[in-house]
């Protein structure tokens, strides 16, 4: 049974997987010029053009298109960089991505440690004594945190940080080679930035979620019961409410996979989401293609996790009647 | 002994003209904060409504030299970007030199219009389809549900950038995919809702009745989905508006010369550096605004027993 859960799962999110190939495939097309005018620039002749664009296989027929790019980026091909984005013509588009998928997960994978033990402390706090004025400060500054824009806590990071009290360059300069503490430094302000915005969101959720439980009947029974306090959130209310908490928190790892492009772009950022912006700005479609494919692809895969934490953890979907 | 069943007759008679009435109508209790957000709200749709009647200058309109001049001082040309707020200039003056003030009142009516405009479209849309997916058929439900994961799927800002990037940035645009890019969630939450309704037992009944499909949309199932979407409303209006200004502030939003609050931030954040306040107070109009509804919000489902909390995360 559970077996068969999974594997529906699955299905659903291999089905979803393959629309969204279709739709960045028809989104992508949608994109104005095409590719062979751009590298030839001034030297586009109407002859040399139709040259290039059957060398690169744009004179095909759209669906064929999509099949060719489909298998290649099944067998691990990316394909070929066509506006040679900074690192010449025709440069495999894996080599381009490596450095930048890098990067991007360095800054996430980081925000991701730093985020989730504060914010499951903080709002398991908030959640355990509710009403009091701890939980009333948590959670109102996190309520103004989420609805203010990103910019504008980068912004004022920045105005503190760097321009006040001079601690972190406003703007990350990534040489590659930098280890301890001066990447530490380096990488200071877009953590700091992410892990105000994205552990706001993870507090609200988790807070949420263990009252949700601690308002439950069998938490009613065990506190007439007269079982101690502790031992009704720790043996009674943390079991259930692990499977909505890693639910949250993947979802919450779905969004920064996304959100960080702001952030990327204010600090300039040389990550994944940068890339794909300035490979729309090139109009370099295998490059876009590519990107976006890797955001879903995280994405499907997070979300999948968030939906077996939730079976795996609650008997009553793991053995459905 | 013929006395006694009199009075108890008379109570039950009364008892039963009290009863066939509606239940009371729960009236929502704001808290302090609540009432506040209340309070900004109103302020911020009246300056919609007047502002640029009472802005003291034109959005686009750069100031004169002689505005700036201090009485006896022989500065003939002063500068007048970036200077600090005065009486001639209430909240500043931005980088080109023209009244923060007047833009801010401006530029309410693009962010606050835009936004409302887009979410309004995106609740159009997804409650449309999301009831249809609830009453339709297993296979109509299956494949807009699919569509909609695979849209989700695809982080909305990226959507964005290639939208824009393939056909420019223009208002119509901005609306419509901002709209598209949010009935995604309004399609999930109206589905969900229009399922619970439909397999209660007053559908059941209603249909045992024989009304029509049409009948139980809109008497059985709108009137029982209304408030949980008007709540959420709330909060779909707020991401708009911090979605919007983020592709102002990534300046692929509202273009120049319209103000348009997230636009402003971008502009003047050279600024920051001299400590002027330009790129504040913009940054400041959205905070109020986008708090001030989120705490209604929160205050109304405080009331509702923290549905919306368990929808926000499904």
């Amino acid at each position: 049974m559970l077996w068969r859960a999974l594997l529906s799962r699955l299905g659903i999110s291999l089905v979803t997987l393959w629309v969204v190939s279709v739709l960045i495939f028809i989104g992508t097309n949608l994109l104005p010029g095409d590719v062979a005018q751009i590298i030839l620039g001034q030297m586009a002749t109407p002859e040399s053009t139709a040259a290039l664009r059957a060398k690169l296989g744009l004179d095909k027929p759209p669906y064929l298109q999509y099949v060719v790019w489909l298998q290649n980026v099944a067998m691990g091909d990316l394909g070929i960089s066509k506006a040679g984005l900074g690192a010449g013509l025709g440069t495999p588009i894996v080599e381009i991505l490596e450095p930048r998928i890098f990067n991007t997960l360095r800054l996430t994978g980081l925000v991701t440690v730093i985020v989730i033990p504060i914010s499951l402390f903080l709002g398991l706090i908030a959640a355990m004594h509710p009403g009091t004025r701890l939980d009333r400060a948590v959670t109102f500054s996190t309520l103004s945190l989420i609805s203010v824009p990103d910019f504008l806590v980068a912004t004022m990071l920045v105005l503190i940080f760097a321009v006040f009290l001079g601690w972190f360059p406003a703007i990350v300069y990534l040489r590659g080679d930098e280890t301890g503490w001066v990447l530490i430094k380096t990488l200071a302000m877009p953590i700091l930035t992410l892990v105000i915005v994205a552990s706001s969101q993870i507090i609200r959720m988790t807070r949420a979620t263990v009252l949700n439980v601690m308002s439950s009947p069998y938490i009613e029974m065990a506190i007439l019961k007269g079982v101690p306090r502790k031992r009704i959130i720790l043996r009674h209310a943390l079991f259930n409410a692990v499977g909505p908490i890693v639910n949250v928190i993947a979802l919450n790892l779905a969004w920064l996979v996304g959100g960080v492009v702001v952030v990327e772009q204010i600090f300039s950022y040389p990550g994944l989401a940068k890339l794909m912006v300035e490979g729309v700005l090139m109009r370099d479609l295998p490059l876009v293609q590519a990107c976006a494919m890797i955001f879903c692809v995280t994405y499907i895969v997070l979300i999948f996790i968030a939906d077996m934490a939730t079976i795996l953890s609650n008997p009553r979907l793991r053995h459905p009647k | 002994m013929s006395d006694t069943p009199t009075p108890q007759n008379t109570n039950s008679a009364i008892q039963f003209d009290e009863l066939p009435d509606a239940p009371p109508k729960r009236k929502i209790k704001l808290s302090l904060l609540g009432k506040i957000g209340v309070v900004v709200l109103i302020f911020w749709a009246i300056v919609v409504a007047i502002g640029p009647m009472i802005a003291p200058y034109h959005e686009a309109d750069i100031l004169d030299e002689e505005l700036f001049i201090v009485p006896g001082s022989d500065e003939m040309y002063p500068d007048t970007d970036f200077q600090p707020p005065s009486k001639i200039v209430l909240l500043g003056s931005d980088y080109l030199g023209r009244d923060t003030l007047s833009r801010i009142l401006f530029g309410a009516r693009t962010t606050i219009g835009i936004s409302f405009i887009a979410t309004t479209l995106a609740y159009l849309l997804g409650v449309l389809l999301g009831i249809a997916a609830a009453v339709g058929s297993k296979r109509l439900d299956m494949i807009l549900s699919r569509l909609n994961d695979a849209l989700l799927s695809i982080p909305s800002i990226m959507f964005a950038l290639v939208m824009i990037a393939a056909l420019g940035s223009t208002i119509p645009l901005l609306i419509l995919l901002t709209g598209i890019i949010y009935a995604t969630s309004v399609f999930r939450i109206a589905r969900s809702l229009g399922q619970e309704v439909m397999v209660s037992d007053f559908v059941e009944a209603a249909r045992v009745r024989g009304e029509g499909l049409w009948w139980i949309i809109t008497r059985e199932i709108l009137p029982n989905i209304a408030m949980p979407l008007a709540t959420d409303f709330g909060l779909r209006f707020v991401w708009v508006i911090l979605f919007i200004s983020a592709l102002s502030f990534l300046g692929l939003g509202v273009q120049p010369p319209m103000s348009d609050w997230g636009s402003m931030v971008k502009e003047n954040l050279p600024g920051l550096i001299y400590g002027s306040v330009a790129p504040i107070m913009p940054a400041l109009a959205i905070a109020t605004l986008t708090i001030s509804v989120n705490m209604i919000v929160d205050d109304i489902s405080a009331h509702t027993g923290g549905k919306l909390a368990k929808r926000m995360i499904a």
